[in-house]
């Protein structure tokens, strides 16, 4: 089903007068409400006056992960706190997290485009839904169980991790549909296998996966291993979390709700758009929302946009799977990483280089690591092994503490670690991507 | 009375020990003494030769990292219980030792064996005092 027909579905020019005058509607809210966003548009002299259909966007200027940074915490909020009912808060490339916030309405906001979402995938009311994305500061689980409550589904609010107790759940209620990130799906299929249960002997129909890259191949391999329609969705913390796109059953493409969250595809060099179909950085406005509302927001993810009706009837247009990044954040087990945190780290203690690399690599059938090398120079070095250890363990437990995900830290000997042009090569993504 | 031994890091790595012992053989380096710690992801090895100087410089510029530490070499009565001995002494004046190696030669029916400790002060003041042998710097090169 098309949970709003009326939106979804909408004739392309009537989509872009909704669109436009949304826009309007939006450059008035900030240019009065946002203090950065009142000086931004003053300085180029942009009023909602100069707003005359969704086209003029091009007019208005960009706003960059680091513009979040340095206007930490509140600096691009245009709503009073007092009106803020949820804050979600991510690690950021260095220093300051990246905050977000909703108001009531952002959250109604949230739980409509995510019940878009699951209808999108395939979701019918009454289905149950076990949502395996970790609950809390990480937008994924509270997005979708917004959306489900939204739409009707039995939600299992299970949360990530405790895979043998996600098991035994999915055998005893047999959900219909699972939310997780890919790489933990393929690692619960081989637990099941290990403790002699047929993850494909279930009540599978649907499976909607996320927040880190994946590939046809892992497709394939989940839908057989588990006897489901495996589908990806799309979201960011910035623009609202899960919820931004989705694909259809027809798995040609994402289905981006481009009525609140309007996308252009630019070249990322000049900032102008890329030409129709080609590959380019995705920059998306929200339209609708209150409490952070961002203009033409840099997502530096790689897509291509296809403006086709697509044959589940929707007109929205869709968006390719992630094909890149302009930047070199890599994410693992849906956290953002990004090498300038961990050097950031290494600079910290004293003595160490910032001279590292991080691998990252998926285990057959299971989830990402990362390991990250460290050389070791005089400095550092110790005749006693404790000693290396115990650096080895601190370095461990610091890049931990800021990436929230667990890594393994080895020491290597110096100029060992690859350098091109004199520089490290900082990552290296084995991930078969 | 110290001796110096040259502690190098190295890294679980194919080939590399062969690399570093091929390198100190080919500057006619002589290895004296040797003990490798190691971990899942590296080692560390100790090693006593004939000439430190030549040695250090020569690890450094082919890259290796490497430092000098001051250990001290004990003579000791080689037979069963002589270990023993020495360390109830160290034991009872509470010295910890960090690490321990033989070596390979002897310079007279006694063995020899390589000690770093945690303090290395008070560990050489406990052997003095109970009348342990600690091996000169001269005693060594000679061997």
């Amino acid at each position: 089903m098309i949970w709003n027909e009326k939106f979804e579905c909408m004739s392309p020019q009537e989509l872009r007068d909704v669109q436009g005058q949304r826009l309007k509607e939006l450059v008035s809210y900030v240019r009065y409400n946002c203090g950065v966003y009142k000086d931004r548009l003053a300085s180029i002299g942009i009023s909602a006056s100069d707003i005359k259909t969704i086209d003029d966007i091009a007019k208005l200027p960009f706003t960059t992960k680091l513009d979040m940074r340095d206007n930490y915490p509140y600096g691009l909020f245009s709503a009073d706190q007092k009106d803020v009912l949820e804050i979600h808060v991510s690690s950021g490339t260095t220093g300051n997290p990246t905050l977000v916030g909703y108001t009531r309405d952002d959250i109604k906001l949230w739980s409509e485009v995510m019940a878009r979402t699951l209808c999108c995938a395939g979701a019918e009311p009454g289905d149950t839904i076990q949502i395996a994305y970790g609950y809390g500061l990480f937008t994924g689980g509270l997005g979708f169980h917004y959306g489900a409550i939204e739409m009707g589904l039995r939600v299992i609010p299970t949360s990530s991790g405790q895979t043998g107790r996600q098991l035994k759940i999915m055998q005893d209620f047999q959900p219909k549909i699972i939310a997780c990130t890919p790489s933990y799906i393929l690692f619960m299929a081989e637990e099941a296998k290990q403790m002699g249960i047929d993850p494909a002997k279930g009540n599978w129909k649907i499976g909607i996966f996320g927040a880190e890259p994946w590939t046809e191949p892992m497709r394939s391999e989940i839908e057989q291993s588990w006897n489901m329609l495996a589908t990806d969705v799309y979201g960011l913390s910035e623009i609202i979390g899960p919820g931004v796109a989705q694909e259809c059953t027809h798995k040609n493409g994402l289905h981006i709700f481009s009525d609140v969250f309007y996308p252009e595809i630019i070249d990322p060099e000049t900032g102008l758009p890329a030409e129709e179909g080609c590959d380019g950085e995705l920059v998306i406005t929200t339209l609708t929302k209150q409490a952070i509302p961002l203009i033409r927001y840099r997502t530096r993810d790689i897509v291509s946009i296809n403006y086709d009706k697509c044959a589940c009837g929707r007109t929205s247009p869709r968006i390719s799977k992630i094909k890149g990044r302009t930047d070199d954040m890599i994410i693992v087990r849906g956290i953002n990483v990004f090498p300038s945190q961990i050097e950031h780290v290494l600079l910290g203690i004293e003595g160490t280089q910032p001279h590292y690399q991080i691998v990252v690599d998926r285990r057959e059938h299971g989830l990402d690591y990362v390991e990250v090398m460290v050389e070791v120079d005089d400095k550092i070095f110790s005749d006693e092994v404790k000693k290396l250890e115990q650096l080895q363990q601190r370095i461990k437990k610091e890049i931990e503490s800021v990436l929230s995900i667990g890594v393994k830290v080895h020491l290597v000997e110096p100029k060992t670690i690859e350098r091109s042009m004199g520089k490290s090569k900082r990552v290296i993504d084995k991930r078969f991507l | 009375m110290k001796i110096t031994q040259i502690s190098v890091f190295l890294e679980n790595r194919k080939g590399r020990l062969y690399d570093l012992c091929r390198l100190l053989g080919d500057n006619g380096i002589n290895i004296r003494a040797l003990n490798v710690a190691e971990t899942e992801s590296f080692g560390v090895l100790r090693i006593v030769v004939d000439k430190s100087e030549l040695a250090i410089k020569t690890l450094k510029d082919n890259g290796f990292v490497a430092n000098l530490t001051d250990v001290i070499a004990v003579e000791i009565a080689d037979e069963p219980g002589g270990l023993a001995n020495v360390l109830k002494v160290l034991s009872e004046e509470n010295v910890n030792v960090e690490y321990m190696y033989g070596f390979v030669e002897k310079s007279s029916d006694k063995a020899l064996m390589v000690f770093r400790f945690e303090d290395s002060q008070k560990g050489t003041e406990v052997l003095k005092k109970c009348d342990i042998k600690i091996a000169t710097a001269e005693e060594i090169e000679g061997l």
